[in-house]
């Protein structure tokens, strides 16, 4: 592919035709903020937070969507620049809750991040502000559209990734929200709990119901792992605080998928569940009593050998687990062949 | 923002409607808008059933149907009066006094803007141009153009489209 | 007797003021005079004069009535019709001299005028084809087909065009974009969501004139290669696509459209697009957006329409002024086309005269023109002899200038650098009662409510900006509210994704610009001398002017007015709710605004 030569606050850049001049800046290490802004995503240009000075341009043109030039010579910080990225954040402050501190998002927030980074301390504008109900109707996510900046990644990520679409924008202008048709709580729509909206929302609408309270996100280690749910094998980190397990990010530059479902985004308080089996347990006298692994597997050996005896191999079947890996339930028909029969099956089959 | 989502639903709905629209337009590239356009003259506004029956048809998500039909404004999702009042507020209407009338109409009818009478005889909405600016202040009835309004007038011509004014 | 032509203006204007009624109780009257043959009845397109309708005009002589109601008829027959004596009293009165005129062109509204894009509007019947064909209608197709390719294009880069519908784009430049791009499917659009409020220019040229606009279009599909295009009208506008979808009906039949066309083997056919409600579909991103069926949501350009529109095709956009322009071009010259206009304008532009004029209408100049010449000599002036304030150029998007520029020649750059801009051309004049701050909240509320919510500035910044001016009308403005919107503004003006929140703040820019001291005024003295701010205004009756007639005291609905009969009344100011309805009712000025 052809280069083309540029300059980006004084530096000489040389980047791949194509290139917005956002991913041209980031290869000399000079960073643009972004909320709407999401590579594996559509360009859409909509929050503004991006806007740079591109010389003999009438405006300031969103580095996110415009692509690099011959010649071009850009700004990325100066007065005007940031004169408008401020307006932005004051304009979005002005119709933002400001209660940070009991925030889940704190920490990990692109609006509190540049609100830093550029001086901005809640808004100069009073007005209106949304006044939308809190929406907690079901067991994975908060979402308070209240918070929303409407930088619409959730929307892409369900229509074009995900592919299920349960939100989309609504209304226009002022009233513009992302919500389900008719504005029913998400529970009632068509909504998988993916949970992928929940890790691309730059700001605190849509957070996790896991985990609130236990941990901010410059508190936790990053443990990096492999979902246990299924075979698929994505790979995680499980943000830990304590020894606790107290969330899940999923691992955007993983090989496999980079997202997770809603078995492995919100699936993971079985870990340190009180009612998780650590032991076997065997019926004794009606009652299930703890046993060592040696004894239970002894038992399962003992009462296959005696169906064989009694009434055929076939008399015996298999059903493995899609938890297990490719490598698993290879074993394991092995196993219920060398036992003599072909009656062996999976429960992702079904 | 929530009333006018309240759910208007007829059961059991009438599909006959919206099926017969959709099997028309349904081999069109982009006909989302003429099908919505279509079905709210059928039913009068776009009820709750009959969107969801277009977007499976269109095979496309319902939210995404759900956002066209509320990103415009001929679009409605409550049924609506028999007759369609609309005042310009344009600009040359706005400098001629179109407020004037709005608000007139407003107490004629009891009314806000946007606001259909218990009686579904009249819904009255405003309109930011009607083209008809020589005429101005200027609204619509149905498809009737009303210009050169004056307060006193409007009694008169809402009488003929059956308002009793006591 | 000489074949007699007569013909009603049936603009959504007139029909709205009763031609079709008038023209119906005409042919009655002729049918009982049996002489209903001698006469032929024609309904035309806008004459553009809607203020005086309905009108009507006959031929040969162009004798021009107006206001003429059916009670009207009998006597036009008889007296003039069949006498030749001119019935005066239905005769145009210059509101300024108060002289009648009967010759149509010498009134000053159209004298001044060169109408080029509107010579058919209120000519022909625009619903029969053999009326657009006998003006030297689908000539300049026929031409254009025995054309190159490029040689259409250079002739309409030569002509100098530029587009109609608001930026001035220079239309061949365009049309070369689209050409050069490759691709095996390429569509062509015409742009008819007219939306600025006060502008209906593109209305009376697809209602009077629609197969000038379809031929342009035919004649730019076969100079870039498209077989196929759309007509986007608002569906405010029923009367537009009636004759639209004729128009299209008789251009195929006559092999105007359609396949293979007039034998060239080349293919072109049109499809109508009804809008649904969105200003800012007139954006051109936005509009495609809607054409596929999606929320009208502009898309970040580049990539441009020209590379990428719509379905992802090379698109060619223009409006509907700008494609009727076309056949004039190909058919007489570039090089007489561009004789008309200044230096980097060239042609007419069409004007919607509005606001407080007398000569409400549409009106086609040359570009270069000064706004004087267009609201005085044209417009008539300011009704009921108020003094000229501000006149608001290009709808929302454009500005407010003031006395001092009214000698400006207008064209696309001059308004430009004056703060305002071409727009699609709506002229809205304001008077010594215009607030200008209460204008610039009128636009905002406007721009604010058709915000498609998709960039930052746009939808939270207008919103912003739309209460701070609501504020100041309010009386509740502090003296930071000035620089705090025009910093806003600014930020806006740069950072908005698409043109309509780009120049939304022109109208508070332009105003703070000219009218700096009403938004002075209105925060620190409390005052609004236009007397339009409700919160900031007193009614009061002037002693000497009132006659205690009562007629106050009756419509008052909180029984502020008090007074003797045939004593002059007063208002109590601690009472009035400010409502209005005793000025509206008082025959003798007396009660006054302080």
């Amino acid at each position: 592919m052809s280069q083309v030569n540029l300059t980006i606050n004084g530096i000489p850049v040389q980047a791949k035709a194509g290139m917005t001049i956002l991913e041209a800046a980031k290869t000399v290490g000079i960073d643009i903020p972004t909320f709407c802004h999401d590579p594996e995503l559509a360009k859409v240009g909509a929050c503004r937070i991006c806007v740079v000075e591109v010389a003999g341009a009438r405006n300031l043109p969103a580095a996110c969507t415009v692509p690099v030039a011959e010649g071009m010579v850009i700004q990325t910080e100066t007065e005007r620049v940031r004169a408008a990225r401020k307006t932005i954040l004051n304009l979005i402050w002005a119709n933002h809750p400001q209660d940070c501190l009991v925030c889940e998002k704190t920490g990990s927030c692109k609006l509190q991040d540049y609100s830093y980074r550029y001086g901005v301390s809640g808004s100069i504008y009073k007005g209106q502000k949304k006044e939308i109900p809190f929406d907690d109707t079901n067991p994975f996510f908060f979402r308070d559209l209240n918070k929303c900046i409407l930088c619409g990644k959730c929307v892409r990520k369900c229509h074009d990734i995900n592919g299920v679409g349960a939100v989309d924008f609504m209304w226009r202008g002022f009233k513009t929200m992302v919500t389900t048709p008719f504005d029913v709580p998400i529970e009632e729509s068509s909504c998988v709990f993916c949970g992928m909206c929940v890790d691309v929302c730059p700001v605190g609408a849509l957070t996790p119901k896991q985990g609130l309270g236990q941990g901010r996100s410059f508190e936790v280690d990053k443990v990096f792992t492999t979902c246990p749910y299924c075979g698929c094998g994505c790979t995680l980190y499980l943000n830990v605080k304590n020894d606790k397990i107290v969330g899940v990010t999923p691992n955007f530059e993983g090989p496999i998928n980079g997202h997770l479902c809603v078995k492995g985004r919100f699936g993971w308080d079985f870990v340190d569940s009180p009612d998780r089996l650590k032991t076997p347990l065997i019926k004794k006298g009606g009652q299930f009593v703890e046993a060592g692994w040696d004894e239970a597997l002894d038992l399962v050996a003992e009462k296959f050998k005696e169906v064989r005896a009694q009434y055929g191999a076939d008399a015996l079947g298999g059903f493995s687990s899609a938890r297990c890996t490719n490598e698993d339930n290879y074993l394991f028909q092995k196993l219920l062949r060398v036992l003599g029969t072909n009656n062996v099956d999976h429960c992702a089959r079904l | 923002m929530k009333e006018a989502l309240k759910c208007y639903t007829e059961d059991p709905f009438d599909y006959g409607p919206v099926d017969s629209v959709l099997a028309k337009y349904k081999d069109q590239k982009g006909a989302t808008i003429p099908i919505l356009q279509a079905v709210q003259d059928e039913y009068g506004y776009l009820p709750y059933q009959a969107l969801e029956r277009i977007a499976k048809v269109l095979k496309v998500p319902f939210s995404r149907i759900f956002g066209v039909a509320t990103f415009f404004a001929q679009f409605h999702l409550q049924p609506r009066g028999e007759n369609i009042i609309r005042v310009c507020l344009g600009t040359a209407c706005h400098v001629r006094g179109g407020a004037k009338i709005v608000e007139k109409l407003q107490e004629i009818l009891q009314l806000d803007v946007g606001g259909t009478t218990a009686d579904r005889k009249f819904t009255l909405e405003s309109v930011a141009c009607i083209g008809a600016c020589g005429l101005a202040p200027v609204m619509m009835i149905n498809n009737d153009t009303f210009g050169r309004l004056t307060t006193q007038k409007l009694a008169g011509i809402i009488e003929n489209y059956g308002k009793e004014t006591e | 007797m000489s074949h007699r032509r007569i013909l009603f203006c049936a603009g959504t204007g007139c029909i709205s003021s009763g031609a079709l009624k008038t023209r119906d109780a005409l042919v009655s009257e002729l049918e009982k005079r049996g002489i209903r043959d001698q006469y032929e009845v024609v309904l035309s397109g806008c004459h553009g004069f809607c203020e005086q309708g309905p009108l009507l005009i006959v031929h040969p002589e162009d004798t021009f009535y107006c206001g003429v109601q059916p009670e009207d008829m009998a006597e036009l027959i008889d007296e003039y019709l069949l006498n030749g004596r001119v019935v005066e009293r239905l005769l145009y009165k210059d509101p300024v001299t108060g002289e009648r005129t009967s010759d149509h062109m010498k009134i000053g509204f159209y004298a001044k005028q060169k109408r080029l894009v509107l010579h058919n509007c209120g000519v022909i019947d625009p619903e029969n084809i053999n009326e657009y064909i006998g003006t030297k209608g689908y000539e300049a197709l026929k031409a254009a087909l025995k054309m190159e390719r490029t040689a259409i294009i250079d002739e309409v880069k030569r002509s100098g065009l530029r587009g109609r519908g608001g930026a001035g784009f220079p239309t061949g430049m365009k049309w070369e974009f689209t050409f050069k791009t490759p691709g095996d499917k390429k569509y062509i659009v015409c742009n008819a969501d007219e939306g600025d409020p006060g502008a209906f220019m593109d209305r009376s040229v697809l209602e009077g004139d629609p197969h000038a606009v379809l031929e342009g279009m035919i004649i730019a599909g076969y100079a870039i290669g498209a077989d196929e295009g759309y007509v986007y009208v608002r569906a405010e506008y029923p009367l537009a696509v009636k004759r639209l979808r004729i128009a299209i009906t008789q251009a195929e039949e006559f092999g105007f459209l359609g396949s293979n066309i007039m034998g060239t083997g080349f293919n072109f056919k049109i499809n109508i697009k009804e809008g649904a409600g969105a200003f800012v579909c007139g954006e051109e991103t936005a509009l495609l957006a809607s054409i596929e069926g999606e929320r009208g949501m502009p898309r970040p350009r580049p990539p441009f329409p020209a590379i990428s529109g719509l379905w992802g095709k090379p698109t060619c956009l223009n409006n509907v002024e700008t494609f009727a322009n076309i056949p004039l071009i190909i058919r007489e010259g570039a090089d007489s086309f561009a004789s008309v206009g200044t230096e980097r304008s060239k042609g007419t532009k069409i004007f919607a005269l509005t606001g407080k004029i007398n000569n409400t209408g549409l009106a086609e100049v040359p570009m270069g023109m000064t706004m004087r010449e267009i609201i005085f000599d044209i417009g008539g002036g300011i009704r009921d002899g108020k003094q000229f304030k501000a006149v608001q150029i290009g709808g929302p998007s454009g500005g407010c200038l003031p006395a001092e520029l009214l000698d400006l020649p207008i064209d696309y750059d001059s308004l430009t650098q004056a703060g305002a801009m071409m727009g699609s051309g709506g002229l809205v004049v304001m008077d010594e009662n215009t607030c200008m701050v209460d204008l610039a909240r009128y636009f905002l509320t406007f721009t604010q409510n058709e915000s498609c919510g998709k960039c930052t500035p746009c939808r939270e910044g207008t919103k912003r900006m739309l209460e701070a001016l609501e504020r100041i009308t309010e009386g509740k403005g502090e003296s930071g509210d000035i620089p705090m919107l025009e910093e806003l503004a600014n930020s806006i003006k740069d950072s908005s994704l698409c043109g309509l929140g780009q120049t939304a703040p022109n109208p508070i820019l332009s105003t703070l610009r000219y009218f700096r001291h009403e938004y002075e005024e209105h925060i620190l003295e409390g005052k609004c001398s236009a007397g339009v701010c409700r919160n900031l205004v007193t009614y009061h009756i002037d002693a000497e002017k009132c006659t205690g007639c009562r007629a106050c005291t009756r419509v008052c609905p909180v029984e502020a007015i008090t007074g003797d009969k045939k004593q002059p009344h007063e208002i109590n100011i601690q009472v009035c709710i400010k409502c209005g309805a005793c000025m509206e009712k008082c025959k003798f000025d007396a009660v006054i605004l302080k």
